[in-house]
């Protein structure tokens, strides 16, 4: 039968139109908590480091490896703190970039079925590996080795640190790269191909270098990663607080040093300030970092 | 000469790329090796630790006897109350960025700021925890500021994970839906939310292992190394494993060699067990396609 | 003279920079079957979105002039999904919801706050019967309706919008992805349907428009080139040389 022609009534504004509104409201409340945290993990850490600034002596910070805060005359250099923390993760790097770019060619170009599946679970559980199990590796097998293999007194050092930090940024890292791998298009390996190279050789000089964009992304990703480590560069890096010459030295990391002082000081006292004020120091680089990751990756998706 | 011999260029290059491929293979079995050789050195270490004992019983004698009971409850307490909040927080994130997001501006900014979220190092969300938590929000050291920081830190893995998920649900659908005068949010709960669960739970078992072996976030803010009673409510500090693992390590002595090894053989058992979880779900998911 | 049930006025409709329909003007009156032709990319399927509002949806479409739906334009109501729960739309794409196909046709009645499940029942068997698909899912309304036939899922998106119990039906090209035999047993539904509800149907196919449509739309490059009665369009009667043209075959 024809209905009746509808009057206004039926245009009232039932329950569902009002649960809609209210959920689209708290569903913006959540959307927004990204931004919302990171800004407040700047203030919050501000706030207890800014007092520092009245204390702070910016050249002393950046150049003098004297990071006294318990002396009697307390002096805040970190430049020991931040060689610690680029030796350590220049380290890693060596060990990383090589494994991971290895490993993501043979994974993405090579591997096949099975082999490749066993492989990317592998890689997953290398990078499950929570960070205080990786520092005790590091305090026992690791130490160990490097003392017997090297023949030096202590197994704490640069070596130890940067070999475990490269395994930890390495998983992540292999991902990056194999996903950039596998963005670069097929027309490009199969136009090699029909000229007549190789595999190896259409990997190489083609698709790599196509690649280029992601492969820096990961590098950038794993370097922040390494910058930002904290319990395994702890355990495995030693407790000396200087500048290295040599990868048998023991040296202290920025994020170390939080995690190794902050239970000692008084809240609001000039320590206590100085190792939050590290902490805006960690958040602004390696924030730098994953923003220039970002913005390079950005770039590929854009061509 | 048969037009189908290879030439000795050709041989060359096969002789290359092999050694190539053999040399590839190598670096490989140089990265995914150590998982094996660190899981094999901790069972035979730690594996005479482990008892029935170890893991129902307190840790005694200065920490350098016992089990480790205490601290295996405390960790399931962070990882618990983390949940509470990353979840609920991080799908309607993930909600908003699939669901009502217009591509603008500021949805970049957001997606930007929940990459940077997740590369914040540790300690500094350990100070955060501290300032906000402990400090301004007058928490005190307590599981509630703990699980706090420690939700924030894995947030970012479950609106990835979730955002996903709703995205791999076929935009007809909720056309469809919309067609027929459903309202965008009947929309998700009946048709959207309901096929994403499955990428929602990898999410959140991949966070539940993220959690649990995390130390710097809780080593400030509500963790500690030794406590007479298990926690009772969440004003209260708590042992947790991963900090467990770290005092027994550095900071206790004469602990005989098989504690620390018998404890970090626990902590990689959970975590690499919800791991394979998570994989193994993801799997199973794959073979199940709905549309 | 009987009120229209849609009237439209000087739509124009764009997205960002490019005119999609301009200034198209006419009447559909209560339960006739209105026929739109015309080539593709002629703006019927715009004109179609604009009908239920699935601008809204859409952020560069913009929409002027007026669709009025029983002497209301349809963007001053006021509660938008009461007025596109009045509205069946199907499209040319079968879309079978990840339900089963019980609770693909139950969803609008459960929408629309019925939950005895007698009265479900009942719905679900009419809405399937009327859309020429009870008898292939009789005995089996738990499968889920993604997973279907084409011409299953295209039976089910007819079976939904028939279970809105609307009062205007659009149907876009329904018949694309159905076959000859399918698309004849639900035009029969159609011609049944008429006294029930108003129909809109958009279609390439020109027969189907003369065996269906009591009056038609003639599109053309974005612009309604006339309206008048099907006969009198399929017979030379036209007010505009094109309608004849395209008719008669001689583009498409």
């Amino acid at each position: 039968m024809a209905s009746p022609a509808p009057t206004q009534a039926n245009d009232a504004r039932d329950l569902a139109w009002f649960q809609d509104k209210l959920a689209q409201f708290l569903i913006f409340i959540g959307g927004i908590s990204g931004i919302v945290l990171i800004i407040s993990i700047f203030v919050f850490v501000s706030r207890e480091g800014i007092g520092f600034l009245g204390t702070l002596d910016v050249g002393e910070f950046f150049t003098s490896p004297a990071w006294r805060p318990t002396s009697e005359n307390p002096t805040y250099g970190a430049l020991a703190l931040m060689a610690g923390t680029a030796s350590v993760t220049g380290l890693a790097m060596l060990v990383s970039i090589p494994l991971s770019l290895g490993a993501a060619i043979y994974i993405g170009e090579f591997a096949k079925g099975k082999t490749r599946e066993v492989l990317k679970i592998l890689t997953e559980m290398l990078a499950a590996i929570p960070s205080v199990v990786w520092g005790f590796i590091g305090l026992s097998l690791m130490n160990e080795f490097i003392i017997d293999t090297f023949n030096v007194p202590v197994g704490l050092n640069v070596l130890n640190a940067g070999i475990i930090l490269g395994l930890m940024a390495a998983p992540i890292m292999t991902t990056i790269a194999e996903d950039a791998l596998k963005a670069v298009p097929d027309e490009y390996r199969a136009a090699a191909e029909a000229m007549g190279a190789t595999r190896w050789q259409v990997i190489w000089k083609v698709v790599v270098p196509a690649a280029k964009n992601g492969l820096v992304a990961a590098v950038l990703l794993g370097v922040g990663r390494g910058f930002g480590e904290t319990m395994a560069v702890l355990m495995a890096s030693g407790h000396s607080i200087n500048l290295p010459s040599s990868p048998f030295d023991s040296v202290r990391a920025l994020t170390a040093t939080i995690a190794a002082e902050l239970g000692e000081t008084a809240v609001g006292s000039d320590h206590y300030q100085a190792l939050f004020f590290l902490g805006i120091f960690l958040f602004v680089v390696t924030f730098l970092i994953n923003l220039t990751a970002d913005l390079v990756v950005r770039g590929i998706r854009e061509q | 000469m048969s037009l189908f011999a290879a030439t000795p260029q050709t041989i060359k290059d096969r002789k290359v790329e092999n050694r190539v491929k053999w040399a590839l293979g190598l670096v490989t079995a140089v990265l995914v090796l150590p998982v094996l050789v660190i899981l094999t050195t901790l069972v035979i270490k730690g594996g005479p630790a482990i008892s029935m004992d170890f893991l129902f019983s307190e840790p005694t004698n200065g920490m350098t006897e016992g089990g480790i009971f205490p601290a295996l409850v405390g960790t399931v307490w962070l990882v618990v109350c983390a949940l509470c909040f990353s979840v609920p927080v991080g799908v309607a994130a993930a909600l908003y960025l699939s669901e009502y997001a217009p591509d603008n501006w500021i949805t970049r900014a957001l997606n930007l700021a929940i990459i940077n979220l997740a590369g914040v190092p540790s300690i500094v969300h350990a100070l955060f925890g501290v300032g906000a938590f402990v400090i301004f929000a007058d928490f005190g050291t307590s599981i509630l500021a703990a699980s706090l920081t420690l939700a924030v830190m894995t947030l970012p893995l479950i609106i990835v994970s979730t955002r996903e998920s709703l995205q791999a649900v076929p935009m007809a659908f909720r056309e469809a839906c919309w067609n027929m005068g459903a309202t965008r949010w009947q929309t998700i709960r009946r048709v959207v939310l309901p096929n994403s669960v499955s990428g929602i739970l990898t999410g959140v078992i991949l966070e539940v292992s993220r959690t649990a072996g995390e130390t710097a976030p809780i080593m400030f803010t509500g963790a500690a190394f030794f406590l007479p009673f298990l926690p009772q409510t969440v004003w209260d500090q708590t042992m947790a494993m991963s900090l467990h693992l770290f005092v027994i390590s550095t900071q206790v002595p004469d602990v005989p060699d098989e504690l620390p090894y018998g404890v970090a053989l626990v902590l990689i058992g959970m975590v690499l067990c919800m791991n394979a979880l998570s994989i193994g779900f993801r799997t199973w998911l794959r073979g199940r396609r709905k549309w | 003279m009987v009120e229209p049930k849609l009237q439209v006025k000087d739509l124009t409709i764009k997205y960002g920079d490019k005119t999609a329909l301009t200034g198209v003007n006419f009447d559909i009156f209560p339960n006739e079957i209105f026929g739109i032709i015309g080539p593709a990319n002629s703006g019927k399927t715009s004109f179609l979105r604009t009908i239920n509002r699935m601008q809204d949806f859409t952020e560069s479409m913009s929409v002027s002039g007026q669709v009025i739906l029983d002497g209301k334009d349809v963007t001053a109501w006021r509660n938008v999904y009461a007025l596109r729960r009045r509205i069946g739309v199907v499209f040319p794409l079968p879309v079978g919801l990840p339900m089963s196909v019980y609770d693909n046709v139950a969803l609008a009645p459960r929408l629309a706050g019925v939950r005895k499940k007698s009265v479900l029942d009942e719905k679900v068997e009419q809405c399937l019967t009327r859309a020429a698909l009870w008898d292939e899912v009789k005995d089996r309304l738990n499968t889920l309706g993604s997973l279907l036939s084409g011409g299953q899922q295209q039976r089910l998106t007819i079976a939904r919008a028939l279970s809105q119990d609307p009062d205007l039906l659009l149907l876009d090209e329904f018949s694309i992805a159905v076959d000859p035999v399918t698309t004849m047993r639900i035009e029969d539904v159609l011609v049944g349907l008429k006294s029930e509800m108003t129909i809109v149907l958009v279609t390439n196919l020109v027969q189907q428009a003369r065996r269906l449509a009591d009056r038609t739309a003639f599109f053309l490059s974005g612009e309604c080139v006339e309206v008048g009665d099907t006969e009198d369009l399929f017979t030379g009667d036209v007010k505009d040389q094109r309608t004849r043209d395209y008719v008669e075959g001689r583009f498409g």
